[in-house]
């Protein structure tokens, strides 16, 4: 069983990842938590919003608060469209933001609920250009497939919507994907509880990302620590092989003890 | 339909009748819904829910954590022009009034650009009084470009435009609009506005539209608070907002609440709203539109300010100045006295010492 911990690695693109818990940064009080936040939870990937990140302002530039050896997932929040969100992708990669792209392709200002049409488009051309590109989108199984074909790197459902703190409430849709689809599923959006998190861990999502249930807690650093436990810990309890769940406490009187006489 | 039409729907509710059924618990029960309605909204703003603006506000709040994080976007108005057709008797630029008329020329955009880049800010609002002659529609777009030099986002906030020509702004690169409908109630609205363009009561109302069809990201409207009954200024102000954000999802639709301010003209409020009112009004807001953008400018004073960041506000101005030119040089006269007079640096401070983030850039597509 330790071989299989040790070697259980996440590749993503050309990176090789330990911690299968992602960091969003949208919502914090202060940019100065977010170093803390990070260490306490072991993430090894951090999204922040391209709208946001201004090089010239060094101060309140976000992207100077994420250590070195993090990888920089830039995403294209506030697009509406494809093409916004190729522009912002581009620019992202023109600022020196990497590789890695997370779309986010939003036109429901009610709900924030993303537009899995036009996250197709936009990551057909993004993973044609060469990008890693993570789509966020609505649990869909024709959806994910068509993203897995357009050159996605890993498909990102949404949990309950973004902000929320409803917690896995897609989660057969989630299953579904998690079986048929060939590429690290990744839940995103909805998580509220670091026992959500380790429940779609332990149903074998590749990894788990997580703003608002941090960034809003009374302790955001020992959230996030929370947080990194939850997802090992559900992570490990998959390798394990969780047993059956037994429907009826097994008879002394089995029904089919007779064969046996 | 039209959103005269949606708001026709309401015109000959009585509204003390209305308030006088509402019960404290109604009001309990509307606070703890998850999507409430136009009438639950007008409930949330009857004098019987001023008993229940603690627990408004704490609904508030947390609804406005939940969306926006603690953050706080700020931007700064940038006055490019004060000629103006226009005789608001509430306004300082009114047509008649007589002060120094000035416009920018596109070096003194970008001294006051500089000016303003210098503080941080990435956000700013154009403004212009409303002459289409002096402030043209070609005209503004050549400071958007020379400003996209500066910014990363740029609303505006202009005379009322038709379709295309909000489409030719966009595509120069401006993403916001901001168009006060300064009083809803039709007959005030005649009474207020006897002469120029602006009397054109439906043009106005429908030029937040117009902005949604042509692409606009924001849209940010208002009724200027003090000109008439604010509880039900204030109802169809929501009316108007729920009714964008329906028919054009993808628009970030937000609202501001300001209230009048003394300047040049001297015209007194009709109506005095206080603080309180004030408060009520946007707690209400927020719950019944929990995702749109609040807006309070640098009209209300420091205190009332810094009282409001808790309680749903979104976007506040900072660095303000209300004259032509007053980012870079001594300034004239501006279209109102502003009240919070104090820099984006010490704004930024008040926000942090009450644990929340000032952002200075949220848009970025160029
Ligand atoms: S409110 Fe606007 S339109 Fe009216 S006088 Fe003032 S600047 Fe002119």
């Amino acid at each position: 069983m330790e071989t299989t911990l040790s070697q259980d690695l996440l590749k993503i693109g050309d990176k090789v990842l330990t911690s299968r818990l992602f960091l969003g940064t949208g919502k914090f009080s202060n940019n100065k938590l977010i170093p803390e936040v990070i260490k306490a939870s072991g993430s090894q990937v951090v999204t922040v919003a391209l709208r946001r990140v201004d090089p010239e302002h060094k101060e309140e530039n976000i992207v100077e608060y994420i250590p070195k050896d993090c990888t920089l997932m830039p995403n294209t929040s506030g697009a509406r469209t494809a093409d916004e969100a190729v522009r912002i992708a581009r620019l992202a990669r023109a600022a020196g933001c990497g590789d890695w792209i997370k779309i986010e392709v939003i036109s429901d200002n009610r709900h924030l609920l993303p537009d899995n049409i036009e996250t197709i488009k936009a990551t057909e051309i993004l993973a044609a250009e060469g990008f890693v590109v993570l789509p966020y989108m609505s649990p869909d199984l024709m959806v994910a497939k068509r993203l897995a074909e357009a050159g996605a790197a890993a498909v990102m459902p949404l949990g309950a919507p973004i902000g929320t703190n409803r917690g896995l409430r897609t989660k057969e849709l989630v299953r579904i994907l998690i079986e048929e689809i060939p590429l690290p599923i990744i839940v995103d959006a909805g998580i509220g509880r670091p026992s959500e998190a380790a429940e779609a861990m332990e149903m074998g999502a590749a990894a788990v990302l997580v703003n608002t249930a941090v960034a809003t807690a009374a302790n955001p650093v020992v959230m996030a620590e929370a947080f990194g436990l939850a997802v090992a810990a559900g992570r490990k309890a998959f390798l394990a092989g969780p047993g059956a769940i037994q429907d009826y406490a097994v008879a002394s009187s089995p029904l089919t003890g007779f064969l046996r006489e | 339909m039209s959103v005269y039409e949606e708001l026709s729907n309401y015109r000959d509710l009585n509204f003390d009748k209305f308030f006088d059924q509402i019960t404290d618990a109604d009001i309990q029960r509307i606070i703890g819904k998850q999507r409430l309605t136009v009438l639950d909204y007008l409930a949330l703003l009857s004098p019987r829910a001023e008993k229940h603006l603690e627990a408004m506000a704490q609904q508030a709040h947390r609804l406005t954590v939940q969306h926006f994080g603690h953050t706080m976007l700020l931007y700064t108005p940038l006055y490019l022009a004060n000629y103006c057709v226009n005789q608001c008797v509430y306004c300082g630029f009114h047509a008649h009034n007589d002060i120094e008329r000035k416009k920018l020329s596109q070096e003194q955009v970008i001294a006051e650009a500089e000016a303003i880049a210098a503080t941080g800010l990435k956000h700013i609002l154009i403004l212009t009084g409303e002459s289409r002659y002096h402030s043209s529609v070609a005209y503004i777009k050549e400071c958007v470009q020379t400003l996209k030099n500066y910014f990363t986002s740029i609303s505006i906030e202009v005379y009322p435009l038709n379709t295309d020509e909000y489409k030719e702004l966009v595509e120069a690169g401006v993403d916001g609009v901001t168009m006060y409908q300064e009083v809803y109630d039709e007959e005030i609205y005649a009474e207020l506005h006897p002469a120029g363009p602006k009397r054109d009561y439906r043009y106005r109302l429908d030029a937040p539209e117009r902005a949604c069809q042509a692409g606009m990201r924001t849209v940010n409207i208002g009724a200027l608070l003090g000109l008439s009954d604010w509880r039900s200024e204030a109802f169809f102000t929501g009316v108007h907002a729920d009714y964008l954000q329906n028919k054009y999802l993808d628009v970030e639709v937000s609202i501001s609440p300001p209230r009048m301010r003394p300047h040049v003209g001297g015209f007194p409020p009709k109506v005095i709203v206080t603080d309180k009112n004030i408060v009520q009004y946007v707690l209400a807001f927020r719950l019944f539109m929990p995702r749109s953008g609040i807006t309070l400018s640098t009209r209300e004073s420091a205190k009332m300010r810094d009282n409001m960041v808790r309680l749903g506000i979104t976007k506040m101005s900072a660095g303000s100045c209300t004259a032509v030119g007053g980012h870079a040089e001594k300034a004239s006269v501006g279209q109102f006295e502003i009240s919070d007079e104090r820099d984006v640096a010490d704004i930024a401070a008040m926000l942090y010492s009450q644990n929340y983030q000032p952002v200075y850039k949220d848009w970025q597509i160029w």
